[in-house]
Order: structure tokens, then sequence, then C-alpha cells
């Protein structure tokens, strides 16, 4: 069978990722979730805009808002990841440069993501 | 693309050549409002780290966000929100092949434009509305 790579592809020898279309899926379904949670979260802060901390702490720690809130952690999380990345492959041209931004990405969605995450948990259950 | 294969020919003029259009702002909106939002994601870890650690540190949170620098910074970041969730609608019809003929592309870029400022005005009304400041 005819090689149906590019000179390109086969210099740089990187080979197929087998991702194929889920970084477009999961950025639209991702997207998607996305839009009903901040919504929600936009509505809990103005109902909670005069809240004490007392009020504000009983609010996020009801397992419901709880597991809301870890959804839209998790999906905008991701969402930001998936964005971000298309952002620095598209400005970023050096290949040092751009693979330390695309690790610093995965580092710094990952770490909003597990603290976010910490705290609801500490919040429901703590 | 590498040192030796740059080809010696004239590139396609940058964005500072075109005249502006809304679209083409709508665009570039996008993806500020984007990052904008990616980094103030660490606003809502420092607060929901703040509740989860005590009342101390929820005042910290709480006098950030009542003073006006922290007021605006927020304002700035409902709009960003809804800015960057129209668009993503937009996006959203588009995918299903719907809407890319010149009139519906300019009734789209209208809507993504000027509705998420109105909503962001709405939503800080009936903010200072629970505050009891209306």
């Amino acid at each position: 069978m005819a090689d149906m790579r590019t000179p390109l592809s086969r210099a740089r020898g990187l080979g197929s990722a087998k991702k194929g279309t889920e970084h477009f899926w999961m950025q639209r379904v991702t997207a998607l979730a996305n839009i009903p949670l901040t919504v929600f979260l936009v509505g809990a802060l103005v109902v909670h805009a005069g809240s004490d901390y007392t009020t504000m702490t009983g609010f996020l720690g009801h397992p419901f808002i709880g597991v809301v809130m870890l959804l839209l952690i998790f999906s905008a999380c991701y969402h930001m990841r998936l964005g971000l990345q298309v952002v620095i492959e598209d400005y970023v041209h050096g290949e040092a440069t751009k693979l330390l931004a695309l690790i610093a990405n995965q580092f710094f969605t990952l770490t909003i993501a597990v603290a976010c995450a910490l705290a609801v948990a500490k919040l429901v259950i703590g | 693309m590498s040192e030796q294969s740059k080809p010696a020919r004239p590139l396609s003029p940058h964005i500072q050549i075109y005249r502006w259009t809304l679209t083409m702002m709508l665009s570039i909106l996008h993806r500020a409002t984007g990052v904008a939002l990616y980094a103030g994601t660490a606003l809502m870890a420092w607060w929901l780290l703040a509740a989860a650690s005590g009342p101390e540190a929820y005042a910290h949170v709480q006098a950030v966000s009542s003073a006006w620098y922290g007021r605006l910074v927020l304002f700035g970041y409902t709009w960003a929100l809804f800015h960057h969730m129209f668009g993503g609608i937009r996006h959203f019809i588009w995918d299903t092949g719907r809407g890319f003929d010149l009139k519906h592309v300019e009734i789209l870029a209208r809507i993504t434009a000027f509705v998420p400022p109105l909503l962001t005005l709405g939503v800080w009304i009936a903010a200072y509305a629970y505050l009891g400041v209306l």
C-alpha cells in the first residue's frame, strides 16, 4: 500500500495521535455542559450577593449544590484546557516554548480543578 | 516551518491591513474572553478555597469583592462569561451548517455583540437588588 503521509509528516515522525476528532468533540460537549452550569452559578451568586459566610457555606455545603459545582469545575477546566491549547498552538511557534506552554496549560487547569474540587468536597463533607 | 523551507514570496497581509468589521471583532473577542475566563478561574478557586478554609479567609475575599476594583473585575468577568457563551451558541448554530449566509452572519453578530452587555447589566441590577442597595 502506498504511503499516504506527507513528506513533512514523515520528517517529523510523530505519527498519528490516534485522537481523531476527540478534541473537537469534547470541546463541544463541555461547551454545551457549561451553558446551564454557568447560568446556575451566576444565578446562585446573584441570589447570594448579600449573603454572609454562614449562609454561603451552608449553601455550598448542600450535596445537590456540591454535585453541580463539581460538574461545573470539571467541565469548565476541561473546556479551557482545550481552548488554551489551541491558542498556544496558534501563536507560540518555538518548539521548546510551545511544549512548555502546553505543559503549563495542563498543570494550571488540573491544579484549578483539583483545588476547586477539594474545596467543594470539604464544604459538603467537612 | 523550518528555516530552509521558508518561501521567498509575499505573504498574505496581517490584520492591521483590513477594514474592521463586527464579525472580525467578535472572532477576536471570543478568544480574548476565553483567555480572560481561563485566568479568572483562579478567582473562583480562591473564593471556594477561602470558603472551605474558614470565616477569616472568606472575609478577605469579601473585602476584595466588595471593593470598587473587585466589583469592576467581577463586572468584566460577568460580561466575558456571557459574551463567550453567546459566541459559543453562535458556533453551535454554525456547527449545524446553518447561518453562513451574509444576512444571518450579520444578525448573529449583532445578537452576540449587544445581548451580553444587556444581560450583564440585568444580572448586576438583580445582584444589587438582592444586596438591598436598590
